[in-house]
């Protein structure tokens, strides 16, 4: 693919339900209570369950297959997590094109976002051929 | 407590071997929404050039944790598990994961350091087959709240 510096990534949009965090556990194998049992997540000063980082990475990884045109052209990617995503909470995925590599590889910026603009992913770089 | 910065380098002995397979990759593409049919159907992964049903690639994660799990519970490190939440994650693929891979996972402890009140413990997981073709590293990035050098825990 030709890929062009500044060029914006299709935004993908999911709105986040208790079921996901459920069904992402099951299917992950990540059965931290704090995911699903609302009790367990404010006993321990959350305000409630919240979802798997690795959930709201997996976002980040699907808008950017789509955008690569296959899951076989994302080569990296990586993301700090640096808010938490509540069920209800609208996530939002965007990103462009940051730098064209020698290879002809895009170097991908980007982040994702809930409805009031808090960052939950920062700093996310992907490469995608 | 602070973590013990000795375990730099530390290797652990890899976790058993994850075997993929189909119907595993379908639960985990829906768990996380996918619907390219790729991840679901034998035949369209076929005609997208792969040997097999693709896993999401975030599902690397479920194989590396299990060699985590060995850093995470070793004793000599002194990592209190109800502190730590998910900092940071990276994935380097050589290839997709495909249905039919029997993957072998290896943790090393790759740094420890101190970030205000908080330790970031990095572990890199080399991912290859049981015949040593490399498919993925995962770095995972922990944070242990509260127990850097100098800080007191609970506050």
């Amino acid at each position: 693919m030709a890929w062009t510096v500044g060029e914006e990534m299709p935004p993908l949009e999911k709105k986040v339900e208790k079921v996901n965090l459920v069904m992402y556990a099951g299917a992950s194998g990540d059965f931290n209570p704090i995911h699903w049992d609302d009790e367990f997540a404010r006993a321990v000063g959350l305000p409630g369950v919240i979802a798997h980082g690795m959930y709201t990475m997996a976002q980040a990884a699907r808008a950017l297959t789509r955008f690569a045109g296959g899951v076989g052209r994302l080569r990296s990617m990586k993301v700090r997590f640096s808010a938490m995503v509540r069920p209800g909470d609208t996530l939002t995925v965007k990103g462009r094109v940051a730098e064209v590599l020698p290879d002809g590889n895009a170097r991908v910026e980007f982040w994702a976002e809930i409805q009031d603009g808090t960052r939950v992913l920062s700093g996310g770089e992907a490469v995608l051929a | 407590m602070p973590l013990n910065r000795s375990l730099v380098g530390k290797e652990y002995p890899p976790a058993p071997a994850y075997e993929v397979c189909r119907e595993k990759i379908r639960e985990f593409a829906t768990a996380v929404g996918e619907d390219d049919p790729v991840f679901f159907q034998e035949e369209a992964a076929r005609s997208a050039g792969f040997p097999d049903l693709v896993a999401p690639p975030t599902f690397a994660v479920v194989v590396a944790t299990r060699a985590v799990a060995a850093a995470v519970a070793d004793p000599s490190l002194g990592l209190d598990y109800s502190r730590v939440v998910h900092g940071e994650q990276e994935f380097r693929w050589r290839r997709p994961i495909i249905a039919g891979d029997r993957l072998v996972a290896r943790a090393r402890v790759a740094d420890v350091a101190a970030r205000g009140r908080n330790e970031l413990l990095t572990v890199d997981t080399e991912i290859s087959t049981e015949t040593g073709e490399e498919v993925c590293l995962a770095r995972m990035t922990l944070v242990s709240r509260g127990t850097a050098p100098g800080s007191e825990e609970g506050r």
